[in-house]
């Protein structure tokens, strides 16, 4: 219930505003999330955000906090710099499927590996979105987009990458896990593994990784309402909703 | 009480930095300039700094780029192919007018090249380098004693600016071992207005601006601007023996020293030579280099690159038909009597 109240209540850290975000797209619900749990922990002003090159660059127009523009992939290499330098401060990295695992895939991987103290959101939607839904390296196969117009072809393009199970290897990380927004009761699950990370980087524990399945509407060329079965039937498959390491309790 | 004591270039550029007031270095290994993260990571430990060794040279600018928005002295350094890859990151900062020394000790090139020492990363670096109409403030010592000097300057100037500082010399400088005085440890601030957790508003640093369609446009306007007020604010040379001069050398650097070690020689047997060395590469001592150089019979620009500085020279001065080029590519090195003999040949 105190869930339920949480989840429905405006946070106070989150402006007031129209989103530009397409209807049945996952980051509203995901910023939704993580103001909520800004203002339950009461962090909202020593929280730095990084924020991605893609649809959710903007997100310093919803989220009331100081936001620095990361280059395409660089995201964790800024937070990085900024947690060096602010240890006392929680620096969280959102980023897409793109930025994480394609361009800015040696910054991920190097970032969980030293064991930053920031925490990465991780938003995979097996596309590229701001772009216009070229293929990405979460892409399924035989999925069709703008640059795999036939489907996603194993023997050319490869077969999708799993960040969890590729973080999971490294010794560092403190805590990763899988999650999807399709119903309330996968957003509320979502809300409470947020919590966790940021919970882990108030107490310094380390570096903490959270993935969340969210649906591209637009470029999957779907309904919401459909968008949201093809992850729970299709995307899960690939990418099951689990949590992989949790070393922080 | 400032002391003096023997260093190599490297060292010197490292410990002028904490000097300066920078606590946080990160940077990736490459020749020739690894003396300085090994001098970095061992002494940032014991004045509470932060020493990372980064992923790559892509990891070190943008490490720079979120300690720099948290209004810290940050730095990095690297040599030639490393400061390439920091080019994203480098328009990055200087659209989010973000402050912070970055040092190339540049050696030969293109691509690979070779570690040998070279200046063929002059257009690069005060041309722009990475995407969009910007400058890096970009400073040239050539002494061990003026690493030390300009290291300090350049931290101040990347903070008076808000603008990303370059410091750049060639492989020499670097293992030069020579006296140099320390001044003593400044102190600075961290708490910009401009910087995260203010927590006054909030604060985006920001290269992006969609919205309404000219603040792109007005932005970079600013940015102009200040560029602008920066060339009025910084005209950093030197001149050795110019007031009776009818010939010149124009050079920076290394190549600057064996110029200027030359003209005892040339001026014994007759050659009325001087030197004019810009510090400041950009912006560029122009106005300065013009009425140095108005009634000169030859201006010899000397280089360890193909007509980089040579074109910065030309448009500079109205008689530019005088300039004549001496050029060592590749990582080759300038003699003192290579130098005298292209000066008796065409003078």
């Amino acid at each position: 219930m105190e869930n339920l109240k949480a989840l429905y209540k405006t946070p106070k850290s989150l402006i007031k505003k129209n989103m530009h975000y397409c209807p049945g797209c996952g980051h509203s619900i995901v910023h939704k999330l993580i103001a909520g749990i800004l203002d339950e922990f009461d962090i909202q002003d020593k929280t730095f955000f990084v924020a991605p090159v893609g649809c959710a660059v903007l997100m310093y127009d919803y989220i009331d906090c100081d936001t620095v523009e990361a280059p395409h992939g660089r995201a964790p290499a800024i937070a990085t710099g900024i947690k060096r330098t602010k240890p006392e401060n929680i620096v969280i990295s959102y980023q897409g499927d793109g930025d994480l695992l394609a361009i800015g895939t040696a910054e991920t991987i190097h970032t969980a590996n030293r064991g930053e103290n920031i925490t990465v959101i991780f938003i995979n939607n097996a596309i590229y979105g701001m772009t216009g839904g070229q293929m990405a390296p979460t892409t399924l196969i035989g999925q069709k987009t703008l640059t795999s117009p036939k489907g996603r072809n194993l023997l050319t393009e490869g077969a999708p990458i799993r960040a969890c199970e590729l973080i999971n290897s490294l010794d560092a990380p403190v805590f990763i896990e899988r999650c999807k927004v399709t119903d309330s009761k996968s957003i509320i699950k979502t809300r409470n593994v947020l919590k966790k990370a940021l919970k882990y980087q108030i107490e310094k524990k380390g570096y903490s990784f959270v993935e969340i399945l969210s649906s591209c509407p637009t470029n999957w060329g779907l309904s919401p309402i459909d968008s949201n079965k093809w992850i729970d039937e299709k995307l899960t498959e690939i990418f099951p909703v689990k949590n992989f390491r949790d070393n922080g309790v | 009480m400032s002391k003096k004591e023997l260093m190599k270039g490297n060292e010197a550029l490292a410990e002028a930095s904490i000097i300066a007031g920078c606590r946080y270095y990160f940077g990736y290994p490459i020749t020739p300039q690894n003396e300085v993260p090994a001098y970095m990571s061992k002494r940032l430990p014991e004045v509470g700094g932060v020493f990372v060794q980064a992923e790559s040279e892509l990891a070190s600018i943008n490490m720079v780029y979120g300690a720099a928005a948290t209004g810290v002295r940050a730095m990095t350094s690297s040599s030639s192919p490393g400061i390439s890859l920091m080019q994203e990151g480098l328009s990055y900062m200087a659209g989010c007018e973000m402050p912070a020394l970055i040092v190339n000790v540049m050696r030969g090139g293109p691509g690979l090249g070779n570690i040998a020492p070279s200046q063929a990363d002059y257009l690069q670096s005060v041309k722009g380098g990475g995407h969009g109409d910007y400058h890096l403030i970009v400073l040239s010592p050539s002494s061990v004693q003026e690493i030390v000097d300009l290291t300090i300057l350049a931290f101040d100037y990347a903070f008076k600016y808000r603008n990303p500082a370059m410091l750049m010399f060639d492989g020499i400088l670097r293992q030069m071992s020579e006296p140099v005085v320390l001044p003593q440890f400044k102190e600075i601030k961290s708490d910009y207005e401009w910087a995260l957790g203010q927590g006054k508003k909030q604060n985006i640093i920001r290269s992006l601006f969609l919205v309404p369609e000219n603040k792109l446009e007005l932005h970079n306007l600013h940015l102009q601007g200040k560029y602008q007020q920066i060339k009025n604010e910084i005209n950093l040379y030197e001149t050795y023996l110019c007031d009776d001069a009818e010939y010149f050398f124009v050079a920076y650097g290394t190549p600057s020293r064996v110029c200027r070690a030359s003209i005892e020689v040339l001026r014994n047997k007759g050659v009325k030579i001087g030197l004019f060395r810009p510090i400041s590469l950009w912006p560029f001592p122009d106005n300065s280099l013009k009425k140095t150089v108005g009634n000169a019979n030859k201006i010899f620009v000397v280089e360890m690159a193909y007509n980089q500085l040579e074109q910065d020279v030309a448009l500079s001065i109205e008689n530019k038909d005088k300039i004549v080029r001496f050029n060592k590519l590749g990582g080759a090195i300038f003699t003192e009597e290579e130098i005298i003999n292209f000066v008796i040949k065409n003078v």
